[in-house]
């Protein structure tokens, strides 16, 4: 397979996977669970969502290790299991990816607010991201996503450039909408996250998550407005709403499809999904691409 | 410039050691605590509130403010007596069972503090009995519950239900809040009110408590 990078400055456009937490919980991944922890009890359920994504036609396959830092997996007294966890992990879609993807190891927020804010230390949360980076070493690609504190993000983008410097590191962050214009809820605007993730050592920098494709059409936008770099999109699949105490995403495959040829205008250079998405919507996205 | 201005000004600056020593000074000069509360410390926090509804400031700065706070508050807390802490309500807090985001439900507990309500803040992953029983025995009107999960919205209308087992769902009222919350959800499961950000948490909290 040729190299990520390569495809990308080429200006291909690559077709990421989409979410997930909401697919493990349409498998019944049960409240009060940790989903990391699935890997290792249910290894084939993992599998069978890398599988899918993979026949959806998605170019990147995300590891279920959002919450697999040490310092994320204390929350449920897991922080020991780190290393198995993430290496598992990279494993099952390795071999599932079997050369027609590229496997890419997430990373998200620790849940901790970093000094002085709140009362975690910057080299706490380093520690906790070494471990977490220095066990994906089978993983084509690392993807540190949905930060908001740009001082978190650059953490984890730095400690995986460290533990796996052959790597490229892909980092995304979460806006939203403000009068100002589009800021993450610890105040980092576009052009600063740019700067920032890009001076830490990312390779591909963009967004994930959100308020829905439109808006992050308009972020996308403004990240290729300020940077040459290639650009990461995973929006969700619009705000989740509660309908007879079942959730519902309301923007469906047909929405991303729609919408797919606007987010390549815009500037997305990887277009995949977050919460909400299912392999029907990559699968419509990767139509649209093709 | 008037001692509880600066105090005011210092807790909307973030700066904790400031609001404590002020605090102190307002204290040693014999000015009532809770004139101290309100116009110094919660006259801040609302600024804070206004500011950070307006997308002006954002968390790190909330949380600054909250410390400072905090600084002034705990130096007050000794001055009122049990029964006598000045509080326009009680309010049970808590992220439901099943759930471990907390950073939304922190800053409407912030909020409510910062708005002179007693808040009783259970943590994140709490059982629904866990949030009745608390209102229960510290009589509190109110319970505050939050998610970011979908899939915990059930453990929300467990609560109410018991609540209505129980016979109190009069007495006690319920304010739901967290992403995939909307008033429609709310309404679903027979919630008092539906709280759209932390931002108006407090405007909402006031409606159905009354005050």
């Amino acid at each position: 397979m040729k190299l990520l990078l390569d495809r990308l400055q080429a200006g291909e456009i690559l077709v990421g996977d989409g979410a997930i937490g909401s697919m493990l919980i349409a498998h019944g991944l049960e409240p009060g669970q940790c989903p990391d922890m699935i890997t290792l009890e249910e290894p084939d359920v993992i599998a069978a969502i890398g599988r899918e994504y993979l026949e959806a036609g998605a170019e990147l396959l995300t590891t279920n290790t959002f919450g697999a830092s040490p310092a994320k997996l204390a929350d449920y007294g897991l922080d020991d299991r780190a290393e198995e966890i993430n290496r598992n992990a990279v494993a099952i879609l390795r071999e599932v990816a079997a050369g027609e993807a590229y496997v890419s190891a997430s990373c998200g927020p620790s849940g901790r607010i970093l000094e002085p804010y709140g009362d975690t230390s910057e080299e706490e949360l380093y520690a906790s991201f070494e471990r977490q980076m220095s066990a994906v070493t089978d993983a084509d690609v690392i993807c540190v996503e949905t930060m908001s504190d740009l001082r978190e993000a650059a953490l984890a983008v730095r400690a995986a450039k460290a533990m796996q410097p052959d790597k490229p590191v892909m980092a995304t962050m979460t806006f939203d909408e403000t009068p100002r214009g589009f800021f993450t809820i610890m105040g980092t605007s576009v052009t600063d996250a740019i700067a920032g993730l890009l001076e830490a050592g990312a390779d591909v920098v963009g967004s994930n998550c959100g308020n829905g494709l439109e808006k992050m059409i308009e972020i996308a936008g403004e990240f290729r407005a300020a940077t040459s770099s290639p650009v990461l999109i995973q929006s969700n699949a619009g705000q989740p709403v509660l309908v007879k105490g079942a959730v519902h995403y309301q923007e469906g495959p047909d929405f991303f499809a729609e919408h797919t040829p606007d987010m390549i205008a815009a500037g997305a250079s990887i277009i995949g999904g977050c919460c909400g998405t299912t392999p029907d919507h990559i699968r419509a996205v990767r139509k649209v691409i093709q | 410039m008037d001692l509880l201005k600066e105090i005011s000004e210092s807790l909307q600056k973030g700066d904790d050691a400031k609001v404590g020593e002020l605090t102190q000074k307002a204290i040693d000069e014999g000015m009532v605590p809770k004139e101290i509360l309100d116009d110094g410390l919660i006259a801040g926090m609302d600024v804070i509130g206004k500011r950070f509804r307006a997308h002006e400031i954002f968390l790190p700065d909330v949380l600054l403010s909250a410390r400072a706070m905090y600084a002034g508050m705990d130096l007050l807390k000794p001055l009122f007596l049990r029964d006598e802490v000045p509080s326009i309500g009680k309010v049970v807090l808590g992220t439901v069972q099943g759930d471990l985001h907390d950073i939304g439900k922190n800053l409407v507990s912030i909020m409510l503090k910062g708005a002179g309500f007693e808040v009783f803040d259970l943590g994140k992953d709490v059982p629904p009995e866990v949030f009745v029983d608390t209102a229960e025995r510290e009589e509190a009107g109110i319970i505050g519950m939050s998610t970011l999960l979908t899939t915990t919205a059930p453990a929300m209308g467990r609560v109410i239900e018991i609540l209505k087992e129980r016979g109190l769902n009069d007495k006690i009222k319920t304010i739901v809040g967290g992403a995939p919350v909307s008033q429609d959800l709310a309404n679903e499961i027979g919630a008092d009110a539906y709280g759209y950000d932390a931002a108006n948490a407090v405007d909402t909290v006031r409606g159905i408590a009354g005050v």
